[in-house]
């Protein structure tokens, strides 16, 4: 058993970037693994729906190509959370085939890999459902009825820290995860040495940003976490940053329901009580994260349907009349449209308009009543089918450059058009369908470990 | 005593998804001081939330002060969830504006 690990977090996000610099100073410290998180739900239910990554090959290849030949430079694992983003089959596959290339490239073929799958059966997920052990998580989460799993392209789960540690225990060099919580391959590292599960998941959970905890905080820069029996310390490698008590302790706040206690799979986290103390002029020493163990054991999971097909339209407006009465005017474009389509069932598309300059980012929320001199519109048309969604689009785009509003001056058209073509055929709508719990019976059962040959 | 935005004497002042199904607005204070009054005015309470947010109490999950990073942290359920239909901020990270207006007295 080791008395401290090491584990060098390259970026926040696999496939972001990090300066090489940072990295080796990394890897000077002689650390006892690499470990990055992949994964984010952060950019909506497509990527996981309609199966593509976060990053493009070309970013993901470039990120991985230092950590895989230094990692197997200094024998030391690496390992990839959330694969691909969403972390389902396909983004597994994306991931293990940039791999299969830079082994190749770099002649480390003997590397042992494993792939760590996060798919969950929808008849698992149906049979759970039935026996009550599958619940919503969160208010506005809809209610997963058996027509809605259907609809559902595929499940993933997040996994906990143990299908990691076995992958390890079998002597993985790269363990490739399909969803994972993001803190899990950090804790999996810590345990796998014999060290507290708290201070894993802590330090882990402020690694997986990399860099983020620091001043200045970036998702680009690599950052060294040293976990011991008595806490953890976490060093940022390039000279620009610092880590100060304040910035260690605020991370938490990131992206949480809740300051200091969080919730993973089969654990919580407790960090009210820790101390943050400063040990040299850039490192943090932290002590006192708590964690218990759940009962059940409760494996968060993911999926997303297809809801729609969406055309939109970006214009700006430069007419102060017009701008001054632009809600009735997108109203009466639209009830044109309708009158138009009296054919089309009304419930077969909605439109909806987004006015950049006066309300577009807070809608009915906005404290400002103030008018600009300028306005940008998005305006979109939802409905059932592209086809449907394009030919409305494309009525409305006419009836709103063209509609003749009270007083108009500028009689020759009413939008600027940025782009041409003007209507961009966006394609499918996506929505979470699936963000429960469900309950399992062991932490691993749902993850099964495959070593592949090369 | 003097008033001012919440924006103006905030070190951060932000909103993020907490999860598609949620936002979370965190401020943090770089002055101890500051932040012991305004925890202390008790001004940062549901109903302020709720008037600023157009929610009902029951959609706030979380209102919670942590001394250790002199900051507090507000949950609430969204009305749309992340990046479907209607959704005009897919990673949440622009809905601080009306917790920014707000004037407190410190």
């Amino acid at each position: 058993m080791k008395k401290e690990i090491k584990i060098l977090a390259p970026c926040g996000i696999l496939g972001y970037g990090y300066p090489k610099s940072s990295f080796l100073k990394g890897m000077s410290y002689k650390p006892d693994a690499i470990v990055v998180d992949a994964g984010s739900t952060d950019a909506g239910p497509h990527k996981l729906g309609a199966g593509v990554a976060i990053v493009s090959e070309k970013a993901c290849k470039k990120d991985l190509e230092i950590m895989i030949t230094e990692g197997a430079k200094a024998g030391i694992p690496v390992i990839i959370g959330s694969a691909g983003g969403s972390g389902g089959r396909v983004h597994v596959e994306w991931t293990w085939n940039i791999i299969k290339e830079i082994l190749k490239e770099q002649a480390l073929q003997s590397q042992k890999v494993a792939i760590i799958w996060a798919d969950i059966p929808k008849e698992v997920v149906k049979e759970k459902l039935h026996n009550g052990k599958v619940q919503p998580l969160g208010l506005s989460v809809k209610e997963l009825t058996e027509e809605r799993l259907k609809l559902t392209n595929g499940i993933v789960a997040q996994m906990g820290h143990e299908p990691i540690v076995n992958a390890l225990e079998s002597g993985a060099d790269i363990i490739i995860c399909g969803r994972a919580y993001d803190p899990s391959p950090f804790a999996a590292v810590a345990v796998y040495h014999g060290l507290p599960l708290s201070y894993g998941y802590h330090a882990g959970k402020i690694l997986e940003c990399a860099a983020l905890c620091a001043v200045p905080g970036t998702t680009k820069d690599c950052m060294l976490g040293t976990i011991t029996e008595e806490g953890f310390m976490i060093t940022p490698l390039s000279d620009e940053r610092i880590c100060t008590p304040l910035s260690v302790a605020a991370h938490t706040f990131y992206e949480k329901d809740h300051p200091y206690i969080l919730h993973g799979p089969g654990v919580t986290l407790n960090l009210k009580d820790c101390e943050f103390k400063q040990v040299d002029e850039k490192s943090v020493f932290v002590t006192g994260s708590r964690i218990e163990q759940s009962n059940p054991y409760c494996i968060k999971l993911e999926g997303a349907m297809k809801v729609a097909y969406r055309t939109f339209v970006v214009a700006g407006v430069r007419d102060s009349l017009m701008i001054s009465q632009l809600e009735e005017i997108e109203r009466l474009a639209e009830e044109q449209v309708r009158t138009y389509y009296s054919d089309i069932p009304e419930e077969d598309y909605t439109i909806h308009f987004i006015n950049y300059g006066i309300n577009g980012v807070m809608g009915e929320l906005e404290p400002s009543k103030e008018l600009p001199h300028e306005v940008g519109i998005v305006f979109e048309v939802i409905a059932k089918s592209q086809e449907l969604a394009d030919s409305v689009c494309g009525s409305l785009r006419s009836s709103l450059l063209h509609y003749g509003y009270i007083g108009r001056k500028s009689t020759a058209g009413n939008l600027a058009f940025p782009f041409a073509p003007s209507d961009i055929s966006f394609g499918a709508v996506y929505e979470f369908s699936v963000y429960h719990l469900m309950e399992v019976e062991d932490s691993c059962q749902m993850f099964p470990i495959e070593y592949p040959d090369m | 005593m003097a008033e001012c935005r919440l924006y103006d004497c905030a070190k951060v002042i932000r909103s993020k998804n907490s999860g598609p199904f949620e936002i979370t607005l965190d401020v943090l204070f770089d002055d101890p001081v500051i932040y012991q009054k305004i925890k202390d005015s008790n001004m940062i309470n549901k109903t302020t939330i709720c008037y600023l947010y157009r929610l009902t109490e029951d959609k706030i999950t979380q209102i919670v002060f942590y001394d250790k990073a002199l900051g507090f942290k507000i949950t609430f359920a969204r009305k749309i969830s992340s990046g479907t239909c209607y959704d005009t901020d897919v990673y949440g990270a622009q809905q601080h504006a009306p917790l920014s207006e707000l004037i407190v007295t410190i």
